[in-house]
């Protein structure tokens, strides 16, 4: 609709709304204020329960409208993640019991002890017994919260199994690039002055570090279904944060000052994508710190495989040692290009000059 | 003349805290329009100003809100008129990126700190606390005004960042380094972030002012009788919040002036080991740490909640009462509640950073914390709910938005429950989650309790009332359209749905959302223009509203309606009223009403 014609409807409203209010405050003032007082005193008092019913069963609806539509319905995909949700359904049937009951007692309250003539408030300043209940126990239920939640956070925060496989995921404006220790285990160093997306070093990787020789750089993330996988997560410039929501994990990204986030997948991504009937099915990166223009598409994929299909794709990709330096390449002697995702984060949104960030629009 | 003798004699209430008050007869004030309207030195005239400038910075503010709401609601239409408005910001009709991202940081940097802390501390405290405990003015009138000064000058740099070249700062009201730090970082990272501090700064400067002038006065200039357990829950609410940004605004000013080395000085407080992907350059700065920053920033960002929900609890707190014709229940455990969280209220900050990095263990002394201010919150609700027990309830629109203020706050409180337990806020960490809960809880709650003051303290105010038919309408048109906006949120939340994106059509988990988004919008679009009625109520009936004939049009026992109906600079003509009793005796041995000012009767029961 035209903005002019919108503006009018509006300005017509509102004149609408202020005669009648206008015309309201002559009928009182002329019916006397004390009337007029407990005639909207009704009305409102009607409304407040109204107002609480309807409200409920709006909530209710809401719920079967979007329950389905929250990651709670398609269960965590790491076993970690399980230990959260249990955690989310205690919490919400707690605070479920508290909100209905005070909600309850709010509006009802306003209904039944509107003012009526004749009656009169009951005198009640304070009453120990009854504040020393309320006091205790909310302190109590709170108490097995947070006991319950600590035991989860220690679990989730402390260290990655032994067995874990090792990751490093590094966020830029606006994309994320993921490596591999390769055979030996171990990623090689770092120098963020050494970064040169010109070389094909996009993380300053140190060449002189012989732990760096085989580290591999990939498109996608990939893990293995049931094994542990530890990230380390690092920045190269603002605070990013790799949100996991299907794994219900997060973590910030820090330029500086390198954290890390362990997990246990369950379900690879086909799994996945036949459990919820969609072939698009994607375990999407989320950035969950603002970090900037493109923010909002600063997305990766993670991959999750079986061990076989793991190491396929692991010996397909290239240690980026040989992108840096093609005349290294054993199985490679004339110098080809390599895959051009090297050295540049491999996520979508990814520009490498600024100007560059535009072309969404 | 007149004036310097009313100073004098404050200097003299403050030194000795003895009766002056018959020395105040008859103020005969010779002012002109600039000493009565502009610098004035009047507590009353400073909290109007700060009302009508906090008025004017909410249309701003939530005007923003509207805006991205079309880009959230509409990401795939064009509105031609936005362009007309915005010029080369929302080129073709749609809102760039860059203004989407300064949009949502002006719309949380306006509504937290000018509209929700200036305009409601500000306004409320000022109007309040020397009219209810019995004072002719603030200790300093002086400091009074000029803490108005600087936050007006604090309000026009921040609307001058919004005309420059470059643009506004876009990284979010927490403006976090590395991203507020660096200059090529964003557009919104070069001039725009220099004056957003430096507006904050003034407007720190602003809030200190104010804060030390409220706690001097509520400590020494209370009237004769009026001995602090006998005070009003609103002068407590006031005093704990500026005990809370005197001890809180300078630790975040710190945060910011080193910000400020950073970006111009060279220093590396906040930056270590940064490529800057735009010009390709490695920075020079090492060691430092992006984290302190957000320590220092939270050290006020978490009181600040309470700074901006304590006023509306302590309103609520009185209003209710009044309206409930009931004492407030629990006197005492409301004082100690309210204590309690302002205690509390500095030892929570790291909740906001659960997923830095943070020491587990750190971590979990903070979960305990914060899920203790569960404790003192519920307290608070339960007393209120059986404050209205068995009462006999007045619905005028002040006690609505009391009501709705209650009902926010346990919905929005609630949830706060989930956020506190770290291993929960994992997940729900920065996504519509955390936008549904502090919206209900902080925002549109002390909204409430700001209306509710609006309309209850109007007539002392202007000498008028508002319309009570708008009122109404008000009132039911805003919580429904607060509950529609924010209740599905939740859900989104729970999808994992990122706060602060532009669109989200490009995303396998949260497209699905797109009808509720619209929805969203809509109501949004709705909600503001029911509160462009309630601007219209307030400036209307300054000039036409229908005249208070009483002097004490609720039937209230607190000082404020023992003045004229149009009080003077001075408060009371003659003496200030001695104080005999608390300032809740509603319904109290069948009479309807004991004013403070009524000395306790030889047969009155004790309680």
């Amino acid at each position: 609709m035209n903005i002019w014609m919108l503006l009018a409807v509006l300005g017509m409203i509102f004149l609408v709304i202020f005669q009648i209010a206008k015309a309201s405050e002559y009928v009182s003032v002329l019916k006397g204020e004390g009337k007029a007082r407990l005639q909207s005193n009704r009305i409102n008092a009607f409304l407040m329960l109204a107002f609480l019913i309807v409200g409920l069963a709006g909530a209710w609806w809401c719920h079967k409208k979007l329950a389905g539509e929250t990651l709670f319905a398609q269960g965590s995909a790491s076993v970690e993640g399980e230990k959260i949700d249990s955690m989310f359904m205690l919490t919400l049937y707690i605070t479920g019991i508290v909100f209905l009951i005070t909600q309850v007692l709010l509006f009802w309250f306003a209904y039944k002890y509107q003012e009526k003539e004749g009656h009169k408030a009951f005198y009640l300043p304070h009453n120990n017994k009854l504040e020393l209940i309320w006091t205790i126990i909310p302190a109590i239920t709170l108490t097995v919260l947070v006991v319950i939640g600590l035991r989860h956070w220690f679990k989730i925060t402390g260290d990655a199994p032994e067995k874990s496989m090792l990751v490093e995921i590094t966020g830029q404006q606006f994309g994320w690039t993921y490596r591999y220790p390769g055979a030996d285990g171990v990623l090689g160093k770092k120098n963020y002055r050494m970064i040169d997306p010109q070389k094909n070093n996009g993380l300053g990787q140190d060449w002189n570090d012989k732990a760096n020789q085989d580290d591999l750089i990939t498109t996608n993330m990939y893990i293995v279904k049931g094994k542990p996988v530890k990230l380390v997560i690092g920045s190269k410039d603002v605070i990013h944060d790799v949100g996991l929501p299907h794994f219900r994990l997060k973590m910030d990204a820090v330029p500086g000052i390198p954290t890390t986030l362990w997990f246990t997948p369950k379900w690879t991504t086909e799994e996945m994508r036949e459990r919820l009937n969609n072939p698009d099915f994607e375990y999407e990166i989320v950035c969950d710190q603002l970090c900037g223009a493109s923010h909002y598409a600063m997305r990766g994929v993670i991959k999750v495989v079986t061990q076989e299909e793991f190491d396929m794709e692991m010996a397909k990709t290239k240690p980026v040692y040989y992108a840096a330096f093609p005349d290294k390449d054993p199985g490679n002697k004339s110098v080809t290009p390599v895959a051009d995702s090297v050295g540049q984060p491999a996520s979508t949104a990814v520009v490498a000059p600024a100007g560059a960030v535009k072309t969404k629009m | 003349m007149s004036q310097e003798t009313l100073h004098q004699s404050q200097a003299g209430t403050l030194a000795a805290h003895v009766d002056h008050h018959d020395t105040h007869h008859g103020h005969h004030h010779h002012e002109t329009f600039v000493t009565k309207y502009i610098f004035s030195q009047d507590h009353k005239t400073i909290s109007k100003q700060f009302l009508i400038t906090g008025i004017i910075w909410a249309i701003i503010g939530g005007l923003f809100s509207v805006l991205f709401r079309l880009q959230l609601g509409y990401p795939e239409s064009t509105f031609p008129w936005l362009e007309n408005i915005l010029g080369r910001w929302a080129e073709g009709g749609r809102i760039k990126q860059e203004f989407y991202y300064a949009l949502v940081t002006m719309h949380g940097t306006v509504l937290v700190f000018f509209v929700l802390t200036a305009g409601l501390s500000g306004t409320f405290s000022n109007l309040l606390i020397p009219l209810q405990i019995g004072a002719r003015d603030m200790a300093s009138p002086m400091l009074n005004m000029l803490s108005y000064w600087f936050f007006f000058l604090a309000s026009i740099i921040m609307i001058s960042s919004l005309f420059i070249q470059t643009g506004p700062f876009s990284g979010g009201w927490t403006a976090y380094p590395p991203l507020s730090a660096l200059h090529d970082a964003s557009p919104g990272s070069k001039l725009g972030v220099d004056l957003w501090i430096t507006s904050m700064a003034m407007f720190v400067v602003s809030s200190l002012l104010g804060g030390l002038n409220y706690i001097a006065t509520i400590l020494n200039m209370r009237t004769k009788g009026m001995t602090m357990t006998r005070m009003p829950l609103t002068i407590w609410a006031f005093f704990f919040t500026a005990v809370l940004g005197v001890l809180s605004f300078p630790v975040l000013f710190s945060g910011f002036i080193l910000l400020l080395f950073d970006r111009n000085l060279g220093t590396s407080f906040y930056l270590s080991e940064i490529y800057v992907q735009s010009t390709q350059q490695a920075l020079p700065n090492e060691g430092g740490s992006a984290i302190l920053y957000q320590h220092l920033f939270w050290f006020l960002g978490h009181p600040e909640v309470y700074i901006i929900l304590l006023p509306a609890m302590g309103m609520a707190s009185e209003i209710l009462s009044t309206n409930a014709r009931k004492p407030i229940f629990g006197y005492m455990a409301m004082v100690g509640s309210l204590f309690a969280i302002a205690v509390l209220a500095f030892l929570v900050w790291a909740h906001h950073m659960f997923v830095t990095g943070l020491n587990p263990f750190l971590g979990s002394v903070f979960v305990l914390l914060t899920l203790l201010i569960a404790v003192p919150s519920a307290i608070k609700v339960f007393n209120w709910l059986t404050t209205l027990w068995r009462g006999n309830i007045r619905f005028t629109p002040a006690m609505l938005f009391a009501m709705g203020f209650v009902s926010l706050f346990i919905s929005g409180g609630l949830t706060g429950i989930f956020l506190g337990n770290s291993a929960l806020d994992i997940h729900l960490h920065d996504t519509y989650f955390v936008i549904a809960h502090f919206h209900i809880v902080m925002g549109v709650a002390s909204f409430f309790g700001m209306f509710a003051g609006v309309y209850h303290w109007y007539p002392k105010m202007f000498g008028r009332h508002m319309n009570s038919t708008i009122g109404y309408i008000h009132f039911w048109g805003t919580i429904i359209c607060a509950y529609i906006i924010f209740w599905p949120m939740h859900y989104e939340g729970l999808a994992g749905m990122p706060r602060r994106y532009y669109d989200f059509s490009q995303w396998q988990s949260f497209k699905q959302f797109g009808d509720l988004n619209q929805l969203i919008t809509v109501f949004s679009i709705i909600s503001f223009a029911l509160q462009l009625l309630f601007v219209f109520n307030f400036f209307y009936s300054i000039f036409k509203g229908r005249k208070v004939l009483s002097q004490n049009p609720w039937n209230s026992n607190t000082l404020e309606w023992t003045t004229p109906i149009n009080p003077g600079h001075g408060n009371w003509e003659g003496e200030i009223p001695e104080v005999h009793r608390w300032a809740y005796d509603y319904g109290k041995d069948g009479v309807d009403h004991l004013p403070q000012t009524v000395p306790v009767g030889a047969n009155e029961s004790h309680h």
